[in-house]
């Protein structure tokens, strides 16, 4: 809607700029002091953060707007600068603009919020297929078309090598190629867990006896993190999602030496998991 | 002989000895009087657990928590105690009971006994919850430890321990006694207001008790059922919430959050109300549009019953059922903004003293206003993808939970404890817990919403390195925060300790109801002879 996409251009510059605050250090993972969103590395990501700050703005100026008020009705009618309150109780426009007006601005925020929400669910045609299955506490994801299955576990803070982020490395990441569609199935061997990557936009609860489903495209290349968002015990906070995002050519030699490496025992990593 | 018999009954029900007063009490102020109390220490144990738990997020790392489980057991009893253990007993049983009938002209409330039966059961299962701290949960830990909300499976075969069970006997009993304290502020409103006080002249206060009352008797006996679901899943062998065996853990969720939206405006609406008597008050002028405000409470609570899957927009609902969810939520901000407006409209052309209930029912009325505005941002499906259980909703609610409801609870304290103590509290130590308060509140929980754009989920001991600066500011401000709760605890001493007499009225003609013409503290029986409202 050209409406919105003005809206986009002129806010969304100053919006972000604005909004996304401080120095990013690294891609695909929180910066210090981070006021906004991570950047985004997906369509979909895209579209929210536009959305976000189009809200914002709008319930910023509100707030601002109560704000206003308030503090004229204390400076303009404290008892020192008026002793005798009068007795109006009502005025009839005033209380039917102050019920039309909020609804006609909800409107305008239910357009594109309808939008984005649908275009979350439209799944486009599946480029590449995975299915991320949650366990207490880690993840285990599949290639069905490619026969690759493996465990991705937090590297403990003793492991990590150097620039390494902290509780959100893993042993294992997801591989998937830049610029392609990618459906993922969500599934629990046990609790609720959630998988996330704030970069693409991408949230959905895996639930034990469903399988669901979400998607996303990835634009950049990079390495793009994630962390379970459904509390599901122990060691809910250790349980993270690292997406490396790769070119086609990349992803086509990590799925072979995968399926090499997949014919081995790797037995041993889950053992030793599982301490 | 007959009518000196009769006159010593009297007067000993005028006095009845520290058993029967305290422990089979049938008077609304001393039941009242006890809720208080029992909020009180609630808060207490609360703030304590929210203390430790911003004590250890202060620094990324585990510091204080060797096991993050215990944690999680602090993040749910923290919950489920500030919200059946302190704000609800506050309001509802707290000022609701001291109040109501004062205002309306009754002596009593309908139920006298049931009255007692109410509190009693929820100072048991008080007892219940804080017992099931102790009690093996999941393995390896005491406690529950599935945040308030006890998604199953987590809670049942996640958590195998009688922690859970006692958890939910806990809740039987609150919900239990919430829902008879609903059935008798109902009768009580409908049957016994004072001649000539009729529906539309009964204060706004009153108002809000009744559609909270309605809210409590139509959504706690859903709480019950699941709760009673989770408990025959644990321990009698169903399967309503285990798919394994037919069942689906989205039951629970939808059942929950039946109940559980309705909570949050039964957490909230006497609140309003509690406002709304303050504003009018200290504006020396009546409500502005006094039927909006009734009704627009009405609309809160009927629309509440309709919106709960806006909690269940990550869980895997279906994208046509989410939009009604989104539409139906966003309705609900339309009779929300009457309200704000109507307050400020109140004020214009008043003549405002800025008394400490007066500053905490100001700060209400902003800070309420950001927690509702970044509500309206989640109820958009879309954009809730990305703030789903993550510190932007911990920040949502925390505005509307702690700088709302919290503040109109204190502010209704500054206001009726003259009247219900006597004494006169201090000006200067009210100011300083209310901008102690102000700010701390503040700066706990305005960088929350940072946190949670930047991704850092809910419910977490530990957090990657980038998320350490606001943090640490928000632990900050919760210090600051919990020092004016003990400005407060220790100003309640002082109340009592000064002893300065309050008189029936101190805050002059702008109190205009009905409480305020009797003496501080009111006389055993309230009323001697029914008042009559011209």
């Amino acid at each position: 809607m050209a409406i919105f996409g003005r809206f986009r251009t002129v806010f969304g510059a100053a919006g972000l700029v604005a909004l996304c605050g401080a120095a990013y250090a690294k891609e695909g993972q929180p910066a210090p002091w981070q006021l906004g969103f991570q950047p985004a590395a997906s369509p979909i990501m895209e579209q929210i953060h536009a959305f976000h700050t189009y809200v914002t703005i709008i319930i910023t100026v509100i707030a601002l707007f109560v704000l206003g008020l308030l503090v004229y009705v204390m400076a303009r009618f404290n008892e020192k600068r008026h002793p005798e309150p009068t007795r109006t109780t009502h005025n009839t426009p005033l209380e039917i603009a102050w019920t039309v007006v909020p609804v006609l601005i909800l409107v305008a925020i239910a357009i594109p919020s309808f939008r984005l929400l649908f275009a979350q669910y439209d799944f486009p045609k599946p480029d590449l297929t995975i299915t991320a299955t949650g366990n207490q506490w880690y993840w285990t994801y599949e290639y069905p078309d490619q026969g690759i299955t493996f465990d991705s576990i937090m590297v403990p803070e003793a492991d990590l090598k150097e620039g390494q982020p902290r509780l959100l490395t893993v042993d294992r990441e997801v591989v998937v190629p830049v610029n392609k569609n990618v459906i993922v199935g969500l599934k629990s061997n046990d609790v609720i867990h959630d998988w996330a990557l704030p970069a693409f936009g991408v949230k959905l609860d895996a639930v034990p006896g469903r399988l669901q489903t979400t998607w996303f495209r990835a634009e950049r290349e990079g390495v793009f993190y994630g962390q379970c968002s459904e509390l599901c015990g122990r060691n809910h906070a250790f349980m993270p999602i690292a997406v490396r995002v790769v070119s086609e050519a990349e992803f086509a030699d990590w799925l072979a030496k995968t399926k090499a490496s997949a014919s081995r025992n790797d037995g041993s990593k889950l053992a030793a998991a599982h301490e | 002989m007959a009518h000196s018999a009769h006159a010593e009954e009297a007067h000993h029900e005028d006095h009845p000895t520290f058993v029967r007063r305290w422990l089979f009490s049938t008077n609304h102020k001393d039941i009242g009087t006890l809720y208080l109390v029992l909020a009180m220490v609630g808060g207490i144990v609360g703030g304590l657990l929210s203390m430790g738990m911003r004590m250890e997020l202060m620094e990324p790392g585990m510091q204080i928590f060797g096991n993050p489980e215990m944690f999680n057991v602090f993040v749910t009893a923290h919950g489920l105690i500030m919200v059946f253990f302190m704000v609800m007993p506050a309001t509802m049983g707290g000022f609701g009971n001291w109040m109501v009938p004062l205002m309306i002209g009754a002596p009593d409330m309908a139920f006298p006994r049931l009255n007692n039966i109410s509190f009693w059961l929820v100072a048991a299962a008080f007892t219940l919850l804080v017992t099931s701290l102790f009690m093996p949960g999941p393995p390896g830990t005491n406690g529950v430890a599935g945040g308030w909300t006890m998604y199953a499976p987590l809670s049942t075969k996640g958590t195998p321990g009688p922690a859970v069970d006692f958890a939910i006997l806990a809740l039987h009993l609150a919900g239990a006694s919430s829902i008879l304290g609903a059935i008798n502020f109902i009768t009580t409103i409908f049957n016994m207001r004072a001649p000539g006080m009729t529906l539309h002249k009964m204060p706004l206060f009153v108002w809000s008790v009744l559609v909270t009352a309605f809210l409590l008797l139509l959504s706690l006996p859903v709480l019950a059922g699941a709760i009673t679901m989770l408990l025959t899943d644990r321990n009698f062998g169903t399967a309503f919430f285990d798919s394994a065996h037919g069942g689906d853990p989205l039951l629970w969720q939808h059942l929950f959050w039946f109940f559980g939206h309705p909570e949050v405006y039964i957490l909230i609406i006497p609140g309003f109300g509690m406002v709304s008597q303050i504003v009018s008050t200290f504006s020396r002028k009546p409500v502005f549009g006094y039927l909006g405000m009734a009704y627009a409470m009405v609309a809160i609570g009927v629309i509440g019953f309709v919106v709960w899957a806006h909690h269940m927009y990550a869980a895997g609902i279906n994208v046509n059922t989410q939009a009604y969810f989104v539409f139906a939520t966003m309705v609900i901000a339309v009779p929300t903004g009457v309200k704000i407006f109507s307050w400020i409209a109140t004020m214009w052309g008043g003549s405002i003293s800025f008394r400490t209930p007066m500053l905490w029912a100001l700060g209400f009325i902003f800070l309420f206003t950001i927690g509702g505005v970044t509500g309206v941002v989640l109820a958009n499906a879309g954009v809730d993808r990305s703030m789903h259980d993550t510190y932007y909703v911990v920040a949502h609610f925390h505005y509307v939970l702690s700088l709302g409801a919290v503040f109109s609870i204190f502010g209704a304290w500054y206001y009726w404890s003259p009247k219900m103590t006597g004494y006169m509290y201090s000006e200067t130590v009210g100011k300083l817990h209310f901008w102690l308060m102000f700010i701390g509140a503040n700066l706990a929980f305005f960088p929350q919403h940072f946190l949670g754009l930047a991704g850092m989920p809910r419910r977490y001991a530990d957090y990657p390195d980038a998320f350490a600066g606001w943090n640490f500011v928000s632990s900050i401000g919760s210090y600051v925060a919990f020092a004016g709760f003990l400005v407060f605890l220790y100003g309640i001493v002082a109340q009592f300790a000064r002893k300065v007499p309050a008189g029936a009225n101190p805050w002059g003609a702008g109190a205009t109801t009905l409480e305020w013409t009797v003496s501080s503290p009111p006389p055993f029986h309230s009323y001697e002879t029914l008042p009559r409202i011209k």
